[in-house]
């Protein structure tokens, strides 16, 4: 009878225990992937300043520049929510980012241009900014990762349902051009 | 790659608990030395005449103790403060260099990689390069790097030290250590203090050797060479246990440096740069010095494995400590020749 009562106790605690342990990976979760949108935010709020601040030291790369000034407007019109968000907002987002690459290259064909003191500026802003979003985006999708092991590890997929856990979606490189490590191809030579 | 992230809870139960025992043993410890003290002259003075002085009510204790849990409490909340203080650090509010803006980035980087609040950013003003990292955990934090880091490190390197430190951010570590320097303080400032008063007691306890040599002697004689090496050994204890907790966390800080910034070879080129460097960081002393990435005071047991490291040193071997980040590197460069393979596969 006793042995009973103890086993049942147990059991709920070991319950209680998953549980809260489930949503409170759920509310990182979250909570990271709000990060990632406070960081692209700040990314759209900045690029308009920086490009304006070398667009006189950098008259002669105008379409660079326009690219950037683009992808970043199209990335501020994404609005979408739903399973659909990470995909449409990755996109957009990640075209921006090859644009900023694409101006990095550019200064950094251009000695000169880096010692001027506002394009070195720029070019630590960007930096900083990149980074900013790659490690929201790391954060991200480590916290995603754990959620997802945890809630479909056994014996904690048993109360999975009960807290409402859904395998979190990954924040996925889509563009080609960004995910480029340096590659040797042998096979077509 | 290690992952030290389900250690993560284990680390920081451990590091409250042991945060809360430091308090508790450094209270007991003063309480030892003032009751004591009590019963000492409690029995000393048991055999005296009837019109001396006889000590019944245990106010040296009593005292002693109040005196321990202020000072511990104080030390606690003011210890960040206390630290920053004695290495003479200015707070980056503004960055007016390229240097500090670049600190400053690289900071907030580091502290959306490691999912924590911004620390609180600080300069020492020193040639020799170190960095440590202060407060009573992730939502009250503070990093100090001094000048002569920056003016080494590049970017990545730097962003690798910063990861280091808020890895001990994030372990908790900070609370601990922090705790223990400003209590290492603490012991230093209240033993001179009493160290002054006790030169008036000793005409009382020389009377107390002369009149016990009736009854209790040797029990006296022995309460009391007891009693004197714990106030010699206090500070000593202190530094044995700053020893202690510190070598084995900066293996695991190094691990989450690389976990946030997937890039342990930049750590360990950072390591190198402050390793040869070879002058020590003179604004660090000996109170801080388990807090910093590299020891600021360069002895010499540093850099011995065993026992003899283990006993006095605040920091592992720093080829130790390279030699691994390096495997964890090459791993990692191992890894992705294989991910592409792979694909190149499908």
């Amino acid at each position: 009878m006793w042995v009973l009562l103890v086993v049942v106790v147990v059991a709920v605690l070991w319950v209680i225990g998953a549980y809260n342990g489930l949503i409170s990976l759920k509310n990182q979760t979250i909570n990271a992937f709000k990060q990632i949108d406070v960081q692209l935010k700040r990314r759209h709020d900045l690029i308009p300043n920086l490009v304006n601040s070398v667009k006189g030291a950098m008259d002669f790369e105008r379409s660079t520049l326009e690219a950037v000034i683009q992808a970043r407007n199209q990335a501020v019109k994404v609005n979408a929510s739903g399973p659909e968000a990470v995909k449409q907002i990755s996109q957009a987002e990640n075209a921006l980012s090859s644009a900023l690459s694409r101006l990095m290259v550019v200064v950094e064909r251009y000695p000169d241009l880096k010692a001027t003191g506002n394009v070195a500026q720029l070019q630590e802003e960007l930096t900083s900014t990149e980074n900013r979003i790659a490690f929201a985006r790391q954060l991200y999708n480590d916290t995603a990762t754990q959620y997802t092991t945890k809630q479909q590890q056994f014996p904690t997929t048993l109360v999975a349902g009960m807290a409402h856990a859904a395998p979190a979606d990954l924040w996925e490189i889509e563009d080609q051009a960004e995910r480029a490590v340096p590659q040797v191809d042998l096979s077509r030579r | 790659m290690t992952s030290p992230d389900g250690n993560l809870f284990q680390q920081q139960e451990a590091n409250r608990r042991r945060t809360t025992w430091l308090v508790i043993g450094f209270v007991l410890f003063f309480a030892w030395l003032g009751f004591g003290g009590d019963y000492i002259l409690a029995l000393a003075t048991t055999d005296s005449g009837p019109h001396a002085y006889h000590h019944v009510f245990p106010w040296l204790g009593i005292v002693l103790t109040l005196t321990a849990i202020i000072t511990a409490r104080y030390a606690y909340k003011t210890g960040p403060e206390k630290v920053l203080w004695s290495t003479g650090a200015r707070e980056v509010i503004d960055p007016e260099t390229d240097g500090e803006r670049q600190l400053v980035n690289v900071v907030e980087e580091m502290a959306i990689a490691a999912g924590v609040a911004r620390p609180r950013i600080w300069i020492v003003p020193d040639d020799d390069p170190n960095a440590f990292a202060t407060g009573h955990g992730p939502g009250d934090s503070h990093i100090a790097v001094t000048q002569g880091l920056l003016s080494i490190c590049n970017r990545e390197e730097l962003q690798a030290v910063i990861g280091h430190e808020l890895g001990h951010v994030k372990n908790l570590d900070v609370r601990l250590m922090t705790t223990l320097a400003a209590l290492v303080g603490a012991v230093l400032l209240v033993r001179d203090g009493m160290g002054r008063m006790m030169g008036g007691r000793s005409r009382i306890s020389s009377r107390a050797e002369g009149g016990g040599k009736k009854g209790a002697g040797p029990l006296i004689a022995i309460l009391l060479a007891l009693w004197i090496i714990s106030w010699v050994i206090a500070p000593l204890v202190t530094q044995l246990l700053a020893l202690a907790v510190s070598r084995r966390r900066e293996y695991l800080a190094d691990d989450m440096s690389a976990q946030f910034t997937r890039n342990p070879l930049a750590l360990a080129s950072a390591l190198e740069k402050i390793e040869s460097a070879t002058a020590p960081t003179t604004s660090i002393k000996r109170g801080a010095a388990h807090l910093c990435i590299a020891d600021p005071l360069g002895r010499h047991f540093t850099n011995h494995e065993g026992w003899l490291g283990d006993v006095f040193a605040t920091h592992p071997p720093m080829g130790m400590r390279i030699a691994k980040l390096k495997g964890m590197g090459y791993a990692q460069l191992k890894k992705e020749g294989g991910s592409f393979t792979n694909s190149a596969l499908a």
